[in-house]
């Protein structure tokens, strides 16, 4: 078997590589999942706790898309697999793909791969050291995830059978990620198909699970469900995935001998060879830069919003009966109706996540920078100041459009479910109101831009400051000084508040004030040299 | 801004400039005149701060002390107004991966804002270079190309090239050689930073060699030939007598009747004459070579000419 020579020494290679970020993944997937998993117990210890659950929540359609069938909801098992189940199916899928591109394509388009095979390595060793790592990596995330569940108190079977579920679920991505390798020359198009393809395998397991049809077994998502973990349980349909994963990887071996390294299956396409007249100034270029990210975050992000407002009627039912979680919601809306209370804490959630396209899109000036793709820019009669500020124009219309787009999605689809059209308008207003908060922390990030450029990071401390005293202030009890240093907690929690414009105002100044400060710092600093 | 549009015979002037990045000291009171209409060679081994200078005068680095003046301007003030008038090829060519290189080379032409598309299309053909690519399947050659063609399509009065060339292949050099002989020919000016000592010898009329942050040595390539030691190869009919105590004369050789040596430029006459008396049959005799220039100056040899600095 001379093609796979050297995949041991891969195998190493790989592992030297991402000694740090395969425990990160592990950690992140499994901690996410162990956190919700352990505060899911308390919740439903009653017999009439599960029972309301598994009438409101098992019952919703909007749970059912994004969690999958509603199995075994009268036991606490099935209550915490109905839980954490897109979050782990996700995030393992997501892993999956993201490493096994890392180690194909991504060497490849950057000539490592040609390095190595130049050397006394197998035609196909890359691949198979890839596809045992990455499988490596999922079974240990399922295996974490089994441990998570043992530690919250659930049966053993169960939380066997869910790991080994999990775990399949990224044995089929890592096949995908392998073929996706193979398809395109470039790895942000690998990575493009290998994410549609997980869109398209959730979307037809939600779409199956609704409508109870068999479109839930067109997908390995829907098989990996299919285990009935804390159910009647059975293991054959973990190995669906499983094969569908090692058949991925041989049809990726295959696709290797029919192209060239370097090249993919799919040529390239030419681009316009000149420039359209959008493309003639520092605005147009920072649009352009940005168009793809502002697409991808506006989509996510209407998405999400859809998945909270769907919710909205459910809320209700599902708090209603049960004392733990309306001690949680009352406690936080001083009175106020649950639907608004819930309303109003999953609209700053939802604006705390789009800030990241604010924040992101804030930190590409720093990028930009070290990179040295600014140099040629500057050296042409545009000024760093005008350069920034019209970066920072589509910044602030990039941040009005993802959270337009979170409050769309969230009335949309609480309109539907509530049969009340004024909710559209009523929950995108509501979710706006964060914008001078979105644009305090994006201002944060150009006043280190300007004065601190090589801590320009610590703007992503800030965003995680201000989501830890968000999401976790009451739960952790933080001193009321600490609280209000959040913009989030400084803007009015519509509709569970009133709308006030005077913190929107101040916080406004203060945005101002701080980007100010940071073109101060820019005029005056030398620019990196790479 | 009143001194931007002021009638110089200098584009660019720079005395005594030190540049520090924390304790590192990039230049240390380096000198640099190019004067307008010339095309100016500006060399020197890596991490000798050409680049460090160039990004001095284009505002991106900030001078600790000395003085700069560009096209009449303060650098670091007028930066923008004086960026219409120039023109500018990084030595790493880093560009938008999502970009084509024809847009690349529109909108950085738009922003200077004198963009001639004849010229453009005739630059793509002359570089061989397809603009529908995307910026990110270029290799360094053709990134380097992309930022040629938008430098030499406009009609900026000033080119300030940080060693265009280290990437194009022997056709594409000499397209490039003929593009900066006829934007001399228009009366611009050149600074052109650069490894490949053949194409400074090839184009410039004047070069400074910079290192460690000074300069070294300034003046067209027939004064700094000057200052060095032409290389003599001589038959002679007898063996040669007292060649060996002649000053300013070295590396002496003799070798089956052929002599060979280097000489200081004031004493080849008497080097001329110990050949003559003794009966010279063959001669080759070469000035230095900017190679030879280039290696002196950073050779050993370098601390014992300190008064070769003019």
């Amino acid at each position: 078997m001379t093609r796979f020579v050297g995949t041991g020494t891969l195998v190493r290679l790989i592992l030297r590589r991402d000694r740090r970020r395969l425990p990160i993944w592990w950690f992140a997937q499994v901690g996410l999942v162990a956190v919700s998993a352990i505060s899911v117990q308390g919740l439903y210890d009653t017999p009439q706790a599960r029972a309301t659950y598994a009438a409101t929540v098992g019952t919703s359609g909007a749970s059912i898309a994004m969690s999958g069938p509603a199995v075994a909801l009268d036991t606490i098992g099935g209550i915490t697999v109905f839980e954490v189940t897109s979050t782990a199916m996700i995030g393992v899928a997501l892993m999956a793909l993201f490493l096994a591109l890392r180690h194909t394509r991504t060497d490849e388009e950057a000539g490592r791969t040609e390095l190595l095979r130049a050397g006394v390595m197998g035609r196909q060793a890359d691949l198979l050291a890839t596809g045992l790592v990455v499988g490596a990596a999922c079974l240990a995330v399922g295996f974490g995830v089994t441990l998570s569940f043992l530690a919250a108190g659930l049966p053993t079977s169960g939380s066997l059978l869910y790991g080994v579920s999990v775990a399949s679920v990224g044995l089929s991505f890592t096949g995908v990620g392998l073929v996706a390798a193979q398809v395109t020359e470039h790895a942000r198009g690998a990575v493009g198909i290998g994410l549609a393809v997980l869109g398209v395998a959730f979307l037809l397991r939600a779409i199956g699970d609704v409508a109870e049809n068999a479109l839930t077994w067109a997908s390995p998502i829907g098989w990996a469900q299919a285990t009935n973990a804390f159910g009647d349980e059975r293991w054959w349909p973990a190995l669906l995935p499983l094969l569908l994963g090692v058949g991925l990887a041989v049809l990726a071996g295959w696709l290797t001998t029919q192209r060239d390294i370097g090249s993919g299956l799919v040529a390239p396409r030419p681009g316009p060879p000149a420039a359209s007249r959008w493309l003639a100034g520092p605005v147009g270029l920072a649009a352009r830069l940005q168009r793809t990210a502002l697409v991808g975050w506006a989509a996510g992000m209407v998405v999400l919003g859809a998945a909270f407002g769907s919710l909205g009627e459910d809320v209700q039912g599902m708090i209603e009966g049960n004392p733990e979680l309306e001690k949680v919601f009352t406690q936080s809306s001083g009175g106020a109706s649950i639907v608004d209370a819930y309303f109003g804490t999953v609209l700053m959630i939802a604006a705390l996540i789009a800030t990241g396209f604010t924040v992101s899109s804030v930190t590409r000036l720093r990028s930009e920078e070290t990179s040295l793709r600014v140099e040629p820019l500057l050296a042409t009669p545009l000024g760093r100041v005008r350069w920034a500020s019209s970066s920072l124009v589509t910044t602030l219309l990039g941040t009005v459009v993802v959270l337009a787009a979170t409050g769309l999605g969230t009335g949309l689809a609480y309109a539907a479910v509530a049969r009340d059209a004024g909710q559209v308008w009523f929950l995108t207003g509501a979710t706006l109101a964060y914008l001078p908060a979105a644009l305090v922390l994006g201002a944060v990030g150009v006043a280190l831009f300007g004065w601190a450029p090589r801590a320009g990071g610590l703007v992503w401390a800030a965003l995680a400051v201000c989501v830890v005293i968000g999401w976790l202030g009451e739960v952790l009890q933080l001193p009321d000084a600490v609280v209000r240093l959040s913009p989030y907690d400084r803007t009015p929690q519509v509709p569970l508040t009133g709308l006030d414009w005077t913190p929107l105002l101040v916080l406004t100044a203060v945005a101002v004030a701080l980007t100010a400060a940071g073109f101060a710092g820019l005029r005056r600093r030398d620019l990196a040299t790479g | 801004m009143a001194t931007v549009g002021r009638v110089t015979t200098n584009a660019i002037e720079i005395s005594g400039l030190v540049k520090e990045f924390g304790r590192f000291r990039a230049l240390d009171g380096l000198d640099l005149t190019v004067r307008t209409g010339e095309v100016h060679g500006f060399l020197g081994p890596n991490g000798s701060g050409k680049s460090t200078t160039i990004r001095v005068l284009l505002g991106l680095l900030r001078a600790t002390a000395g003085e700069a003046r560009l096209l009449g301007g303060d650098p670091w003030r007028d930066a923008t107004s004086l960026h219409r008038r120039l023109a500018y090829v990084p030595g790493d060519v880093n560009l938008w991966p999502q970009l084509t290189g024809g847009e690349v080379i529109d909108l950085l032409g738009r922003l200077r804002g004198d963009l001639d598309p004849t010229r453009r299309a005739e630059l793509l053909e002359r570089f061989e270079l397809d603009p529908t690519k995307r910026a990110r399947t270029y290799s360094k050659g053709n990134r380097q190309k992309v930022a040629l063609v938008a430098a030499l399509a406009s009609s900026a009065e000033l080119l300030v090239l940080d060693e265009p060339t280290s990437g194009l292949d022997p056709l594409m050099e000499e397209v490039f050689q003929e593009c900066i002989r006829e934007i001399r020919a228009e009366g611009r000016t050149v600074l052109l930073s650069s490894h490949i000592l053949a194409e400074v010898e090839a184009l410039c009329d004047r070069v400074s060699i910079i290192r460690s942050g000074r300069t070294v040595q300034v003046g067209t390539l027939d004064d700094l030939r000057q200052l060095t030691r032409t290389t003599v190869i001589a038959r002679t009919a007898r063996p040669t007598e007292g060649l060996d105590e002649l000053p300013g004369l070295g590396s002496l050789e003799h070798h089956d009747g052929r002599v060979r040596f280097d000489v200081d430029p004031e004493h080849l006459g008497e080097a001329m004459a110990v050949l003559g008396r003794a009966g010279i049959t063959s001669l080759v005799s070469h000035p230095p070579t900017l190679e030879e220039l280039f290696l002196r100056e950073y050779g050993d040899r370098v601390e014992r000419h300190p008064e070769a600095t003019p």
